[in-house]
């Protein structure tokens, strides 16, 4: 009686122990090891990024030549006054535009070098007197009467970061409140010109914000230029199709380093760049040019350029090592049979430049050598092609597509020929401008995106290196934004850069792949099998164990009663 | 009387002929992309699945037929019939009876080619998280201003797709793909096309926006196979495919066909089973769509209007000889597969020069 009692009370206690240690050591084992080893991401502030809010400033500094301001009115100058003009894109974005103007009169040196014969000298001479730093404008106001500017032209733009702005005499104006506000309106064109604006800035914001242009020109703006990346390729390949007639010669490692070098050593903020060049033989247009009787030359036409590219392109190479994009200028000579060939646009007129392009891609030029030799000259034909002529179109279209240069400007406005490095200062600044704008909203989108996903999928491993490149893109977001609002160009650049390239390596690393897509069906067929079997006896002597103690209990209070 | 009608009529021609100058002019910028890719994959081995290497190999030269180059084709093979030595007639696919028509040609490029077609890696080249030492034509680097083409064939079923008779993907993993995609901005327009049982149950999930789907049946349908050759012994290709080959046979690089003439191949009665589209996600009118937005390539162009004024003559970069003598210019082919640089051993300098040794 008393063994039968021992043997269910030891049978009670195996049965509860092994439950106990099933449920406080088996579970939560079985917890730990199957988790995914996480690390922590700074979640809260990735979500304050989200909500994008940035604030561009720019110094600007407005001097009054003698002319401009009646003597009360210069007591008043100088004078310091702060715009702020708010864009709000969307509901996620909003942006602050804000613009610090001091007021000041000439000096004396200045006014000297508004004394030149025209534009271009004031220009050079005024830049030697002091150099603005990056992302500043000065803006000189000359009177009426000046003669520095031709009749219809009122704003000269230099190739510096200075511009010319005649304004017609406001006979009214006595204080210099009237005066300013006089001026207000044209000075902010100017600043629309050579800074940023609204369409630059809501152009550089496509990848948050689904750009809806009016009309035409703007969405082939908006698609011309490259997007921003950290490098880029360009090739540049002269097509012989006739080796037999003509042996080309280009030196265009010299053409290079003279003509295109300067440029993208400016440039070097923005993007690295690597050139390369090639020849390519027997490679023919892939279109046939009409021969039109009028000019006795080959004609292509606009309609059939599309057609061009694509068979070439299938002989282009490109760098197997880097996957940066590639900006190909194609310098085609077409063969002696269908020389001369000019391309005629969409008003059957020829193209003085002979050359066209296409978005993102890069530009081809067509090189007549027909007026190199006579009829009676002996094949093959020496040729050395004229390096000056070619670079000055290719570097017009490299100007384009790296976004340079967008649209034209308003009228009354004359813009200084770009110098030899074939960019202004005022256009890298505004290249600046947009390209740390660009860079911060693709970084912060990329990664709210990346922590929106690692936060859907709860089965991808978040190494200790991601976490990292998150951490490090975010403080870098903050700082590029902070310094934007400090108007600290160069800096804002740099910082935008590292974000972008911190959250791209977090956001396209190899280990971050979801291969796990369990449904619930194919769960449970995994876990069945192995923790039926081993449950089942566990409960049921639990549920027998209760039973009896429930039992006992009723027998106990019968007894009771 | 007459001459007032005759001019009249002639006017109105004149101001027809210049709105439509301007009409395919703006077309050019309707579609918003300027770049064009095809992804096109094919996930059945054995020498039995012959078919489904012609769908792949036959769209494959549809679409290089059409512009896009191989710099921006990724074309996944999971099994090489060429050069299978079951293949009575080697180094060739055939798509049409009596070896009418051989879709292997010359020049074809095979990205991933055997094992390498898994899941794992269709994902990847999707999503672009590929490791750093893949080579540029293994990646699929398109931008936001991209078109791409993504073509399936395989067996598969309802929500999944065979890859390699070993494993399978599955309907969402596709769509959080495409999303993934999205969010990236890593295309403008996106295409599918699946040619397999069921594979209208592979696009049910997508939700992500700018995508049009085609699929060759509906759920619980088989894709049936066209026509066996008697002498290579297997179905050359299947009914969809075979009949979209047709179909852009007739395509040119100009052809102002669009997508509703797509949905129309292969109706029930020679497909018997019923093809399927989705468009509800895509914005642009589907009677708006040419063809060859996303099978061809054709590029967008603008005339060249502004040159710059250089003027300063060239300088010569001047090597002066060491000790007197005057260097020899080594020339030498740059190298086809650079895997040093590739795997990141040597660094590369930013002035690369190739010569042709001439004569």
């Amino acid at each position: 009686m008393a063994t039968a009692e021992v043997e269910r009370r030891r049978g009670q206690l195996a049965a509860l122990s092994i439950a106990a240690v099933v449920i406080i050591v088996g579970v939560p084992l079985w917890w730990k090891t199957t988790e995914t080893y996480r690390a922590w991401l700074p979640v809260s502030q990735i979500r304050e990024l989200a909500k994008l809010q940035l604030q561009l400033s720019a110094d600007v500094e407005v001097v009054f030549a003698r002319g401009t301001v009646t003597p009360e009115q210069q007591k008043k100058v100088p004078l310091t006054q702060t715009q702020e003009e708010d864009h709000a894109v969307d509901e996620d974005t909003a942006l602050k535009y804000r613009y610090e103007t001091k007021y000041r009169t000439a000096t004396i040196m200045e006014e000297d070098a508004l004394n030149k014969p025209n534009a271009a000298e004031a220009d050079l001479s005024l830049h030697v007197l002091s150099e603005s730093p990056c992302g500043s404008l000065v803006i000189y106001v000359i009177p009426e009467s000046s003669s520095l500017l031709p009749e219809d032209v009122k704003v000269y733009i230099g190739q510096r970061r200075t511009a010319l702005l005649r304004v017609p005499q406001m006979r009214t104006a006595k204080t210099l409140e009237q005066l300013l506000h006089h001026l207000q309106p044209h000075i902010k064109q100017v600043l629309r010109v050579m800074s940023f604006s609204r369409a630059d800035i809501t152009a550089a914001l496509s990848d948050r914000v689904r750009f809806h242009p009016g009309n035409k020109e703007s969405i082939a703006d908006s698609m011309r230029a490259f997007k921003s990346s950290p490098g880029y390729e360009i090739t540049f390949s002269l097509l012989n199709p006739d080796p037999k007639s003509h042996r080309l010669h280009w030196d265009i490692e010299g053409a290079a380093q003279t003509y295109i070098q300067p440029l993208l050593t400016k440039m070097s903020p923005v993007a690295n760049f690597s050139i390369d060049s090639q020849t390519l033989h027997y490679a023919m247009l892939g279109v046939n040019p009409r021969f039109d009787n009028t000019r006795s030359a080959y004609m292509l036409n606009a309609d059939s350029l599309a057609h061009v590219i694509n068979p070439v392109e299938a002989r282009l190479g490109s760098n197997a090592a880097s996957s940066n994009p590639v900006l190909n200028f194609l310098l085609y000579v077409p063969d002696a049979y269908h020389s001369p060939l000019y391309i005629q646009d969409q008003n059957k007129q020829e193209v003085p430049s002979n050359a066209f392009h296409s978005p993102r891609w890069g530009g081809i030029m067509v090189y007549n050598v027909d007026s190199y030799y006579g009829p009676e000259a002996e094949f093959p034909v020496d040729i050395n092609i004229n390096m000056a002529k070619v670079m000055g179109v290719f570097l017009a279209q490299l100007r384009l597509l790296l976004g340079v240069q967008s649209s034209p400007p308003p009228p009354g406005f004359l813009v200084a020929p770009c110098g030899s490095t074939g960019l202004a200062d005022w256009e890298l600044d505004r290249l600046m401008w947009s390209r740390s704008v660009e860079n911060i909203a693709t970084a912060t989108t990329t990664i709210t995106s990346l922590a929106q996903l690692l936060d859907q999928i709860g089965n991808i491993v978040i190494n200790d290196n991601i976490a990292e490149q998150v951490s490090s893109a975010v403080t870098s977001l903050q700082l590029a934004v902070a310094e934007l609002e400090a108007g600290n160009l160069k800096f804002a650049l740099q910082f935008s850069k590292e974000a972008i390239q911190a959250s791209e390596k977090a956001f396209f690393d190899p280990s971050l792949l979801h291969l796990l897509y369990f449904p619930d069906d194919q769960k449970f067929a995994i876990y069945i099998p192995l923790f039926l079997p081993m449950c089942v006896p566990i409960l049921l002597s639990l549920i027998k164990i209760a039973s009896e103690a429930r039992q006992k209990r009723r027998e106990k209070q019968a007894k009771k009663d | 009387m007459k001459l007032l009608t005759l001019l009249s009529l002639f006017v109105t021609y004149l101001v027809t002929d210049c709105i439509n100058i301007e009409n395919t002019a703006g077309q050019f910028f309707s579609s918003g992309h300027t770049n064009n890719w095809a992804v096109l994959v094919c996930t059945s081995r054995f020498w039995f699945n012959y078919r489904h290497v012609a769908n792949s190999l036959s769209v494959y030269r549809s679409v290089k037929r059409l512009g896009i180059p191989d710099s921006h084709i990724v074309l996944m093979l999971a099994d090489d019939m060429a050069c299978n030595h079951r293949n009575p007639k080697p180094a060739t696919v055939f798509s049409h009876k009596n070896m009418e028509l051989n879709v292997y040609g010359d020049d074809v490029e095979v990205d991933y080619r055997g094992y390498e077609v898994t899941v794992e890696n269709f994902l990847r080249v999707l999503t672009g998280r590929l490791p750093p030492s893949t080579p540029r034509s293994k990646r699929l680097l398109s931008d936001d201003r991209s078109n791409i083409l993504i073509y399936l064939t395989g067996h598969g079923g309802n929500g999944f797709l065979k890859f390699q008779d070993s494993e399978e993907i599955s309907n969402v993993e596709l769509a959080d793909a495409f999303e993934q995609m999205w969010q990236k901005r890593r295309y403008n327009e996106l295409l599918f096309i699946i040619d397999t049982c069921q594979g209208a149950s592979m696009y049910e999930r997508f939700y992500s926006p700018n995508i049009m789907a085609l699929a060759s049946s509906q759920v619980g349908e088989d894709s049936l196979s066209h026509q066996p050759d008697l002498a290579i012994g297997v179905h050359l290709m299947d009914r969809y495919t075979f009949y979209l080959l047709e179909f852009l046979e007739d395509i040119h690089p100009a052809s102002k066909a669009n997508m509703n003439d797509l949905f129309k191949v292969c109706p029930k009665s020679q497909c018997v089973s019923t093809p399927g589209h989705r468009t509800d996600l895509f914005q642009r009118d589907p009677g708006s769509v040419l063809i060859t937005d996303f099978f061809g390539s054709v590029r967008k162009v603008e005339i060249t209007t502004e040159v710059v004024n250089l003027t300063d003559p060239i300088e010569q970069v001047d090597e002066s000889p060491a000790n007197g003598e005057a260097r020899e210019e080594m020339y030498s082919y740059v190298d086809q597969l650079p895997v040093s640089e590739i795997i990141h051993q040597r660094r590369r300098s930013h002035h690369c020069l190739t010569s042709h040794l001439t004569s």
